[in-house]
């Protein structure tokens, strides 16, 4: 990810996003395969959610796509020219020691966006996500669910093209997962295409528009979410489904 | 009751002694400047090693470590032969005074300096790397942020290159020479008054030294606690 500017939010029609293209891969750690081979390619408008038990491969797959992490083998490519804007929120949101505005102007600063327009469009971004009133504490004394929506409202000034979250709500109450899971949506509206992990089923069944299964390190299944939660083809999304103790 | 060293101590302060004073002003203005200058050497230079992967990072991060125990008469010898008449720096003329003093309090502090902000650093970027790489940061422009976000822990460190400074009297020896008006500072007048048997002076002048330097950790205790408060 090369700098860009990042246009006015409110102004903002996000281009179509680009197709993601997995081709063939693998990742290893000390000699063990964590990952793959896996191919798949995630197009349309999404939001995919990647599910699958614990160890499934779910938060690598994540890492690899935002480019975090390279693979062993294969190639992940964009079908655009250019790699696309995009951001990624964590499980454990990662937030600077200053103000929760200081975090959203550094988010900007690094990003080439003009210093007289920073101010501003932090504060859009904060009142967005409801977070007005915690503009000037430090952000690393806020609650869990301000923390993930300051991650939130980071990724949001910069417009990305692509938002990757990696189960954004496991540590959060029902009241914060809500929060968390309007502001998704709001992305999605905008035209970031969202790429989400989760192990929750509810979840999943409330914002998927495809899913992309895994288990045991390998993609078992990608499919459209109605086909998904109603007939599962592989055996271990059936048994997943079903609420069996998946491996 | 002269010889008693906390009466000597504050008839010295409570007189305004004009020769004190003066040996008070050079002490702070030799290690404060030594500090300033290590700090904006040192600091960088930790979080470089600390960012960069490069061939000899490991030697070096010994060496830093290591240097941060180097006596100081063998940190004022090395500056002496490179200030001396004869030595490569010699025509500047700065040996037996201020410049030289703080030339050496630089080597004695920077290592400290660099090597604590090195492990500080690190430890920050392990929890920030992830994000940090997310938002397509360049490991120069990661260097200002992790400075900042470390600045805490910074300030103390910076204090305990201060202490080193303040309470070190080999090298200002060595290449102060302990000249009278000039060169005198308070660690080294200590030293002398000691020699002389002067003990209540001695002691007295330790006093002083001693609430001076407890007076600036104070002061940058208070600030950064305040700070901290707000900004968490």
């Amino acid at each position: 990810m090369t700098s860009f500017h990042v246009p006015h939010p409110a102004s903002s029609i996000l281009s179509p996003p680009p197709a993601l293209c997995f081709d063939g891969v693998t990742f290893n750690h000390e000699e063990q395969v964590l990952l793959g081979p896996c191919s798949f390619s995630l197009e349309g408008t999404g939001p995919t959610l990647v599910m699958g038990p614990n160890g499934a491969g779910k938060s690598l797959l994540l890492r690899l796509a935002h480019g975090l992490l390279l693979p062993s083998q294969g190639q992940i490519t964009w079908s655009s020219d250019r790699c696309p804007r995009q951001a990624m929120v964590f499980q454990q949101p990662v937030l600077l020691r200053r103000s929760a505005v200081a975090n959203l102007v550094h988010a900007l600063a690094v990003n080439n966006v003009p210093r007289r327009t920073r101010a501003n469009l932090a504060r859009d971004a904060l009142e967005r996500f409801g977070l007005t009133a915690c503009s000037n504490k430090p952000a690393r004394v806020l609650s869990g669910g301000e923390q993930q929506r300051l991650a939130l409202a980071r990724a949001w000034v910069l417009s990305p093209q692509v938002l990757f979250l990696d189960e954004p709500t496991s540590a959060l109450d029902p009241a914060a997962i809500k929060a968390v899971e309007a502001a998704v949506r709001e992305f999605h509206q905008r035209g970031t295409r969202i790429v989400m992990t989760t192990h929750d089923l509810h979840q999943a069944r409330r914002l998927a528009g495809d899913v992309l299964f895994l288990s045991g390190g390998k993609v078992r299944e990608h499919t459209p979410a109605e086909a998904f939660f109603n007939k599962p083809v592989s055996r271990e999304a059936q048994a997943f489904i079903a609420g069996e103790l998946v491996e | 009751m002269e010889n008693n060293a906390f009466y000597v101590a504050l008839s010295l302060l409570l007189n305004f002694d004009a020769a004190l004073f003066q040996i008070v002003a050079l002490s702070l203005q030799v290690s404060l400047l030594a500090v300033l200058i290590a700090a904006v050497l040192g600091f960088p230079l930790g979080a470089a090693v600390a960012l960069w992967r490069f061939p000899g990072r490991g030697g070096m991060i010994v060496v830093l470590n290591a240097l941060m125990g180097l006596p100081p008469v063998v940190a004022g010898l090395m500056v002496y032969l490179l200030l001396s008449r004869a030595g490569p720096l010699g025509e500047w003329g700065l040996l037996f005074t201020p410049g030289a003093m703080v030339l050496a309090q630089v080597v004695l502090v920077l290592p400290i300096l660099a090597a604590l902000s090195r492990q500080k650093v690190e430890e920050l970027l392990g929890e920030y790397r992830e994000q940090f790489v997310s938002l397509g940061m360049s490991r120069s422009r990661m260097m200002p942020t992790l400075l900042w976000d470390a600045r805490f822990a910074l300030l103390t460190i910076l204090l305990a290159g201060f202490g080193r400074a303040s309470a070190e009297v080999g090298a200002v020896m060595m290449v102060g020479g302990n000249i009278e008006g000039v060169t005198r500072v308070m660690t080294t007048s200590i030293v002398l008054e000691t020699g002389k048997g002067n003990l209540p002076l001695a002691l007295g002048l330790g006093i002083v030294l001693l609430a001076l330097v407890m007076l600036i950790n104070a002061g940058v205790y208070l600030v950064g606690e305040l700070t901290r408060r707000r900004v968490g």
